[in-house]
């Protein structure tokens, strides 16, 4: 069967080195959107009216924080890059540590989380971009983008980051509820041995 | 005999969240509003948003296989599966919730910046059912933490509270 081939794969060491990978890979991910929303600000000085001849300036901002769903974009995306960070540490530097079955548990509970989390901030993220790129007319609310075209192409790459995160944090979440059925712990100096599929 | 009262216990929590996610699906799909003003009429529902939209799809997936898994039965090999179907649909839950909450917030408060003006003054029947709406949505949420949490219990079962 499928499913215990994949549980198989993550009892060997290689596996260990895959899930490390994927945590770089996912902390990179996450902590770059953070960071390009972050920085996600454009001013531009538009003409409102005319007086007379002369023509009537207004200096207009386009920052993140005017959107609750973009604040709640970056705080989750720096929350799930800083888990990473400590799985990466606890897997790279807990080899003295205690190697219990509520260290396993607690990281696959951690690990389904973050995947919640990051989901729902980058979905959040992405509706309401689509409204500022269309507009929406029932509601009348008119398009920022074609005004503010910088700012929404830094944004359309930190939901294109934050994205690509859901999916790596999702295979990591996979591979961690794997690793619960069949313990094994990942040190480079004992050579691990997969244990018997049930 | 403790075995028996969690088997019920979970099926009544899968129970609940069906009937969470079948009526946070049907307040929504029923919310309709037709407002007047200076001779212009307008109509609210749910499918002028896409946030909306992917609300009701998502729910609807949610019924439907909580509904199909409320019949698995007990010595199933599908419950490995059911495990990650049930993260998948964790992660489905929070990312409708979550899109639908940031649409419906600018409708209610607007965005001054960008120019946005809040609806919810001309249709407030609809605002307030796309509230009943979100609420039930985000009480099916909590319930399928709890489900998820049951799944996982249930397939390392005797692997938790001990030490290896």
């Amino acid at each position: 069967m499928a499913v215990s081939k994949l549980v198989l794969a993550a009892t060997s060491t290689k596996s260990c080195k895959v899930l490390l990978g994927l945590r770089v890979l996912a902390f990179s991910a996450t902590l770059s959107a953070a960071i390009v929303m972050g920085l996600n600000k454009e001013t531009k000085t538009f003409v409102v009216g005319n007086v007379g001849n002369t023509p009537v300036k207004a200096t207009f901002t386009a920052k993140f924080q005017h959107t609750p769903a973009f604040v709640f974009f970056v705080v989750a995306n720096a929350m799930v890059s800083f888990h990473n960070m400590l799985m990466i540490a606890v897997h790279l530097f807990g080899v003295k540590m205690e190697f219990t079955s509520f260290r396993l548990l607690s990281v696959a509970i951690l690990d389904m989380l973050n995947v919640t989390l990051i989901s729902a901030a980058a979905n959040a993220a992405a509706f309401i971009s689509e409204v500022g790129k269309n507009g929406n007319k029932h509601a009348r609310w008119d398009k920022i983008c074609d005004r503010f075209a910088t700012y929404c192409d830094h944004g359309a790459g930190a939901l294109i980051a934050a994205f690509a995160g859901v999916v790596l944090m999702l295979t990591i979440s996979a591979i961690s509820i794997s690793r619960l059925a069949h313990p094994n712990k990942c040190s480079s100096s004992t050579a691990a041995t997969p244990s018997v599929v049930p | 005999m403790v075995k028996l009262t969690k088997r019920i216990g979970a099926l009544v929590l899968r129970l609940a969240a069906f009937g969470a996610a079948l009526a946070a699906l049907i307040v929504m799909v029923t919310s309709r509003e037709r407002a007047s003003f200076f001779a212009v009429s307008l109509e609210a529902k749910y499918t002028d948003m896409a946030a909306f939209k992917y609300f009701v799809i998502a729910n609807a997936v949610v019924s439907v296989y909580s509904f199909l898994v409320l019949f698995l039965p007990k010595e199933s090999l599908l419950w490995k599966f059911v495990v990650v179907l049930d993260l998948v649909m964790t992660m489905l839950l929070t990312s409708s919730l979550s899109a639908a909450l940031a649409v419906a917030q600018v409708g209610k408060k607007g965005n001054a910046n960008a120019g946005w003006l809040p609806i919810c003054g001309q249709v407030p029947k609809f605002c307030d059912q796309v509230t009943g709406a979100l609420i039930a949505g985000f009480v099916a949420l909590v319930l399928y933490v709890l489900l998820l949490l049951y799944s996982l219990h249930s397939v390392v079962d005797p692997f938790l509270l001990q030490k290896s």
